[in-house]
């Protein structure tokens, strides 16, 4: 499905991925785990298409096309999907209004029917139980006035409503207390099916003992300096990151 | 500078003016206050560029077209049925229409409203309701402030005439509805007063609309009693054409414990000045107001405010919000003054404008003085254009970028609208917002 090969990607002219190589396949759950200013957001960003971050070298391919020549939301309609670690607000768009317009747009170019007010607000009722958030979310303004665990529940739900075959999870544990932290990743585990893959960028082992990746990847430096499975987390999490950066190599 | 526009043959020279208006109907209480306006009239200057308060807004072009004024009454194409998408379905029992500035009879229809409510023409009253105009008409808008409200002033003669007597509640909102609709460039000067006894509670929906596209001038001033008491909410609605002069006062005067709430929307005008002035005279008042315009082209609007706080225990909010497009000028200047012993006053005001365009321009002036302690008071002012990460998260859903910038500055707008109570206003207004900003976003 995914297929990175020697990413190296800057921004405002400071190299953060240095020869980044990864590959994601349907059904799989990958944790890149990491210290801080490792380039694990970097990646996220990259992988979305922010115009802030620009790719020097390497090749992305998303589903056999080559990701870094489609614009953002090109790739949002190809199936991918970034929860932000930091949520936008927007005063004044309703949650159902923006997600409505998201999800049509998607179905526009899919060649599926686009869904009346009416019809979408049946879908996102049976959508937001999977984050148990209350209906009244629906019709405030995206993003606005919510607490940190809200915003990030919002961001869950809308992977719910957009389905995609490809999600990126920016650090959604961070900042939640224990029963966000529940709701979000029950939340992700009922998202999870055997054709889409999960990639969980977080610096916390925490979120996997509820997700259980299939992969950990431990991104220092701007690359990935070791790959293993679940135990890998535990690992981290005994020893800390200073022992891979006195361990250095790639696996 | 301006003198040219106190020639002879130019429409806004006093002489000729008043030589053919209507002076001579009415009380001779309104004779002597149209003469005594006239005078004053005759002796000031229109303002100009080097007056603080008219330093962004030049009004020589409104001053150089030779307008005509209406004296007579022409329906003709203006059967009731055209009306009707002008105004507000469920208000069609409560709407007093003024075409060129002329009361029209046959429009107009006040059917739903109580008896106890007078509405009406200024120009007609008679019986109880003349001595009550008697004793406000004039008396918050003074003639002396500028040559535009001397000139209304001076030539008063239709107009709007609301009153609600103490304790009583008008459900039905009140639709004052200006037309302008001529061949050639009319003037029309209308009034409003508006007088709301203790306890009373009046809903107010003041609108500009033209049929046409031709070039015309209307200097409107309205005055609102606001007694002991009484909750008012007041839309001001103007729609003009791209290419009509707007020029308006509102006085608002709020007796103790009285809560004046008030829309001010601009979406038309060539040229278009709202100067909403509000004296809060007596304690434990509140005061909302609230204000949206969106321009483009070459549109200039310009809203000035005063909220004057006398007394303590008084709160006030503020919050005008600009969209501009194409080479489009907005100017925004609000002041709020809280006067020596107008203690524990809660005064937020607040200035936002999106810039669409690299080529339009605001000036805004959010002013705060005060003379008094123990005060709660804020305020400020923004000039952004859309932000690239509220962009980039749009696009990370799959909204391509320009339904994104579509759906950002609809919901720009919606931060206003959408504190609308009334139904039907707030539609009129959502649509006419998605036309202005040539989008058909499906939003629901």
């Amino acid at each position: 499905m995914l297929e990175i090969r020697n990413l190296h990607a800057a921004v405002n002219g400071k190299e953060i991925l240095k020869g980044l190589d990864l590959s994601v396949k349907g059904g799989e759950i990958h944790a890149v785990m990491g210290p801080n200013g490792s380039g694990k957001s970097t990646l996220a960003k990259v992988l979305a298409g922010h115009p802030d971050y620009q790719v020097t070298q390497g090749e992305v391919i998303y589903l056999g096309k080559n990701m870094l020549e489609m614009e953002p939301d090109e790739r949002a309609r190809e199936g991918f999907f970034l929860a932000f670690q930091y949520p936008i607000e927007i005063p004044g768009v309703s949650n159902a209004n923006f997600l409505r317009m998201a999800y049509n747009e998607k179905a526009k170019y899919e060649g599926r029917d686009e869904l009346d007010p009416l019809e979408f607000d049946d879908l996102i009722r049976e959508r937001i139980k999977i984050v148990e958030m209350e209906a009244s979310f629906i019709n405030r303004s995206v993003n606005e006035g919510f607490s940190g665990g809200e915003k990030k529940r919002n961001e869950i739900l809308q992977m719910a409503v957009l389905d995609p075959k490809l999600a990126v999870l920016d650090e959604t544990d961070s900042g939640l207390d224990i029963d966000a932290l529940r709701i979000v990743a029950n939340g992700i585990n009922k998202l999870a099916k055997k054709d889409n893959a999960i990639i969980l960028v977080t610096h916390y082992q925490r979120l996997l003992n509820y997700i259980e990746p299939h992969f950990v990847h431990v991104l220092f430096r701007g690359q990935i300096a070791k790959s293993g499975g679940k135990e890998l987390a535990m690992e981290l999490e005994n020893k800390g990151y200073d022992w891979i950066k006195t361990a250095g190599t790639k696996s | 500078m301006l003198h040219v526009a106190r020639e002879k043959e130019n429409y806004f020279s006093a002489d000729q003016l008043f030589a053919t208006s209507r002076e001579d109907k009415g009380p001779q209480w309104l004779i002597q206050l149209r003469e005594k306006a006239g005078e004053h009239y005759s002796q000031t200057d229109f303002p100009s560029t080097h007056d603080e308060e008219w330093k962004y807004t030049n009004v020589a072009p409104i001053l150089k077209v030779p307008y005509r004024q209406c004296f007579e009454l022409d329906l003709q194409n203006l059967a009731p049925d055209s009306i009707i998408p002008l105004g507000f379905e469920e208000l069609s029992g409560s709407q007093l229409v003024f075409v060129n500035g002329l009361f029209v009879s046959e429009l107009s229809n006040l059917s739903s409203l109580p008896g106890e409510i007078t509405a009406g023409n200024i120009g007609e009253v008679s019986g109880g309701s003349s001595r009550i105009v008697r004793d406000h008409l004039g008396v918050y808008a003074d003639y002396h402030d500028h040559a535009f409200t001397a000139l209304n002033t001076a030539l008063a003669g239709d107009g709007a005439f609301i009153y609600v007597p103490k304790g009583k509640v008008v459900e039905t909102p009140i639709h004052i509805l200006f037309i302008s609709r001529a061949d050639e460039p009319v003037a029309s000067h209308p009034r409003i007063l508006v007088v709301a006894d203790e306890g009373s509670i009046l809903t107010i929906i003041e609108s500009y609309i033209s049929l046409g596209d031709q070039v015309y001038f209307t200097n409107a001033v309205a005055e609102v009693f606001a007694g002991r008491g009484s909750v008012i909410t007041h839309y001001r609605m103007q729609e003009e054409s791209v290419r009509a002069f707007h020029i308006a006062t509102t006085e608002v005067f709020q007796e103790s414990d009285s809560n004046y709430t008030s829309y001010a929307i601009s979406l038309g005008g060539e040229i278009s000045r709202h100067d909403l002035n509000i004296v809060l005279s007596g304690e434990h008042i509140e005061t909302t107001i609230n204000g949206l315009y969106v321009v483009d082209g070459k549109q200039h609007v310009d809203n000035h405010t005063v909220l004057d706080h006398l007394h303590p225990h008084c709160r006030s909010q503020q919050l005008y919000k600009g969209i501009l497009d194409g080479k489009s000028r907005a100017v925004f200047n609000g002041k709020v003054f809280v006067r020596e012993g107008a203690l524990l006053t809660d005064a937020h005001q607040l200035n936002k404008n999106l810039l669409l365009s690299n080529e339009a321009t605001v000036n805004t002036k959010p002013q705060l003085e005060i003379f008094a302690d123990d005060v709660k008071c804020a305020h400020g002012a923004t000039v952004g254009q859309l932000e690239d990460e509220e962009l980039f998260y749009l696009a990370s859903r799959g909204i391509p970028p320009e339904r994104a910038r579509a759906l950002l500055t609809y919901g720009f707008a919606e931060d206003v609208i959408s504190k609308i109570k009334l139904r039907s206003v707030r539609e009129r207004l959502d649509r006419k917002v998605l036309d202005k900003l040539h989008q058909s976003l499906e939003v629901g």
